[in-house]
């Protein structure tokens, strides 16, 4: 009987610890299939920082790395310029990224360190309890945000992808979601194609992945999935805000 | 036993390059040597020191405080050092530069226009070499061929003509009155 | 061999490149920026990485990105500075990786200032992050021995699978001194937990330091301890100078050291029987080597650029047998030759 469908090689066959409806692990899955497609399990290693994907050190089959709350991008660049023929990633939350680890990101960006980043965007500090995040939408619930983030009070959620597009050294800055089949698929594309980035030189990767967190959020899964298109996108678009990277300076 | 130096003077006039030939030529004399500068904010304009200690045996505390020999480039500096030069030290001073307001008894000092010396001999900016060659000479720390192989090791060998003109200021400063 | 008139700073920047580090990583602060300078330039010259990092945090997560690679990686920094990296040092230690460290001290707390200061000993040999563990702490009192000691430190750190500092001192790294390069042999040490790539020919590595289960992180820590024994049994380094028949065993490290060295040769002069003990490893402390130097001993004095932060190491290791008097200046200031003879007079008339 053929198979149509299976694991993919570069992820263990262990149970994942996240929560029911969780779209980590579509996430997980299409790094997966990317890093098997592209046949370059041995060659990559994974850096994952704290948060929710912090224990993905057990669920991809690559070399992994765990890094410190925010540093993901400065481990990253360590193991690129000392093995620059490797495939490096890293695997961030909202709060990871674009709060304790603005720095290391926005520099990484900036020096064109060629990795690849993807990014979960879910709007909360799942880990902790569903905290505030700096993605966290204006209005929105969270267990630090109990009125609704107010702008006046909270400020403003940051567009990272908007935000990194701007940076010289960005070769891709993408946003895509995993809330339909469509939707997936051109996450995928948009993954392989950061990977791609890296065995071709081309400078630092983004993919923003818009995801949900049904637990946190205290919707079930379908619902989450619901406020993902309905709320996230229209604040959140999706699509491509960079390619190519360079200052337009000769 | 060890010679502590002390030289000080503004930022600019080479404080610490003459200390670096001093370091360099007890080097190549095969001498135990140490040479710190002072460093920081200070060092961009305002008052530069840098001590040296040469001898025969292992250098102790780098940081000299109570100098044997003093080579002093600008007033505040001599204000700042003068008491602490030891009883029988030697105090050379630039006096193009630095007023004498107090002077010791105890002390051998030796007063050189070694800035005004630099001009006339069109070699600006050497004075610091001139009074470390008058220094030399009066203290018989290193021989010219010495002190020499200590300017080869300081300047970069495609810099040459940099090198007769500082070898050029030595001699000025061994002759000087 | 050549001996070459370098400062402090360089010597130890020309000696990880002879080392075999490949990856420096650092961020700009005073005293210690003759070593970014030097390695900026080496690097790419001998195929090693340079890079400056955007913070002292991410300088040491890039070392500890190289260090899981198995790669040689060194960061660089000053009190303050080392400060921001104990985050990193944490994990580094935790997921028992090999690097090395340097402290080039300046006075704090705070901002303080950027004169020559031990003021860190407490941080180095105590608590240079959160969590139980130790890192090789050695501390140079020569130009020379900036250069040997950073060499030591990059073969025991791999050793040990543990970071190594360097804790010296503004004095030590603007002063220039003679070194002389050693041979370099450089010793293989397994590398094969490395998160190299596995090339589809072994498991996957993981470099890790979280452990959710009690137990697991506990038998963790003490398997770490148990590595911290025999580095304790086998690394220590000291210096003795005139111990044998001292009253006065004067105790200094790093720059320090040199200045009671002075002191001590000055007061034999004047009939005081002092010695000089000089410990070089920090941690692990020489408590052994104390003991025997100070048998003869009446009483120690602890001479340091700090408020004393040595003295309770010296009282634990000779079981507070015997009084250990404090000598030191704190905040930039070094201290001078003739304080501490001033000191040990003294205490020389009092028994």
């Amino acid at each position: 009987m053929a198979v149509v469908f299976e694991r993919p090689h570069a992820l263990c066959d262990v149970p994942m610890h996240y929560c029911p409806g969780c779209t980590h692990g579509i996430i997980h899955r299409l790094v997966a299939e990317v890093i098997d497609e592209m046949q370059i399990e041995g060659d990559t290693i994974g850096v994952c920082p704290v948060g929710c994907s912090v224990m993905a050190y057990d669920y991809f089959n690559c070399d992994m790395i765990e890094a410190p709350h925010g540093r993901a991008p400065a481990v990253a660049t360590g193991v690129k310029r000392s093995k620059p023929d490797s495939f490096v990633f890293t695997y961030q939350g909202d709060g990871d990224l674009a709060a304790i680890g603005t720095a290391e990101i926005v520099h990484a960006a900036a020096r064109g360190e060629n990795i690849t980043v993807i990014f979960v965007n879910n709007t909360t500090y799942g880990m902790t309890g569903g905290q505030m995040a700096p993605t966290t939408l204006p209005g929105q619930v969270t267990q630090t945000s109990p009125y609704g983030r107010d702008p006046e009070r909270e400020g403003y959620p940051i567009r990272v992808c908007e935000m990194l597009a701007t940076m010289s050294g960005t070769a891709l800055a993408q946003r895509v979601a995993v809330d339909t089949v469509p939707h997936i698929k051109e996450a995928k594309k948009a993954i392989r194609k950061a990977f791609e980035n890296q065995r071709d030189k081309k400078g630092f990767s983004i993919v923003e992945v818009l995801s949900t967190c049904p637990t946190n959020w205290g919707l079930d899964p379908v619902k989450a999935l619901e406020r993902l298109r309905n709320d996230m996108i229209p604040y959140y678009p999706l699509g491509v805000y960079r390619e190519g990277k360079g200052d337009g300076v000769k | 036993m060890n010679k502590e130096i002390l030289l000080a003077g503004f930022g600019g006039q080479g404080i610490l390059f003459a200390g670096k030939v001093l370091a360099y030529s007890g080097l190549e004399a095969g001498r135990e040597i140490s040479w710190l500068p002072s460093y920081g904010p200070e060092m961009r304009g305002g008052t530069a020191n840098c001590s040296v200690v040469i001898g025969d045996e292992p250098v102790g505390s780098p940081l000299v405080t109570e100098p044997d020999i003093l080579l002093v480039m600008n007033t505040p500096s001599y204000d700042k050092f003068i008491g602490a030069v030891k009883k029988g030290g030697k105090v050379f001073a630039d006096t193009s530069m630095v007023d004498i307001s107090s002077q010791r008894e105890d002390i051998d000092f030796y007063g050189i226009p070694a800035t005004g010396l630099s001009g006339e001999n069109g070699l600006d900016g050497m004075a610091n070499i001139i009074l470390l060659g008058r220094a030399l000479k009066e203290s018989g720390l290193f021989t010219l061929e010495e002190v020499t192989a200590g300017l080869e090791k300081c300047i970069p060998a495609k810099k040459k003509n940099l090198l007769e003109k500082n070898l050029e200021a030595l001699k000025i400063g061994m002759k000087s009155e | 061999m050549e001996k070459v008139l370098m400062k402090g700073n360089e010597a130890i920047a020309e000696a990880a490149v002879r080392a075999g580090c490949k990856c420096y990583f650092g961020y700009p602060i005073t005293p210690q920026s003759e070593i970014s300078a030097y390695l900026s330039k080496k690097m790419p010259l001998v195929g090693g990485t340079f890079l400056q990092a955007e913070s002292e945090i991410a300088a040491i997560n890039m070392v500890l990105g190289a260090a899981s690679t198995g790669t040689r990686a060194m960061t660089s920094s000053s009190s303050p500075g080392i400060s921001l990296k104990s985050e990193g040092i944490s994990y580094i230690a935790a997921s028992d990786l090999p690097c090395v460290i340097i402290n080039v001290q300046r006075g704090g707390p705070g901002l303080g200032g950027i004169q020559p200061s031990q003021s860190d000993y407490w941080q180095a040999t105590k608590g240079l992050g959160h969590g139980d563990f130790h890192v090789l702490v050695y501390a140079p009192a020569s130009v020379q021995e900036m250069a040997d000691l950073v060499i030591r430190a990059f073969d025991k750190a791999e050793e040990y699978r543990m970071p190594a500092m360097i804790l010296a001192d503004g004095l030590l790294g603007q002063m220039m001194e003679p070194v002389v390069f050693p041979e370099i042999r450089e010793n293989s040490h397994d590398k094969s937990w490395a998160a190299d790539g596995h090339k589809n020919k072994r498991e996957h590595n993981i470099i890790n330091s979280l452990f959710l289960q009690p137990d697991v992180l506990e038998n963790s820590v003490k398997a770490r301890y148990e590595r911290y024994k025999t580095v304790e049994e086998k690394e220590t380094v000291a210096e003795s100078y005139l111990c044998e028949d001292a009253d006065i065993v004067v105790c200094a490290f790093g720059a320090s050291a040199r200045i009671a060295k002075s002191a001590v040769a000055k007061a034999r002069e004047k009939g005081i029987k002092a010695g000089l003990f000089r410990p070089v490893t920090l941690y692990p402390f020489p408590e052994r080597e104390l003991r025997e130097a100070s048998k003869s001993a009446k009483k120690l004095l602890s001479v340091e650029m700090s408020m004393g932060q040595m003295t309770d190491d010296l009282r634990l290791a000779i079981n507070c047998e015997k009084p250990v008097e404090f000598f030191g200046r704190t905040g930039g200031i070094i201290p001078t030759p003739a304080e501490v003879l001033k000191k040990l007079e003294e205490m020389g008339g009092e028994w």
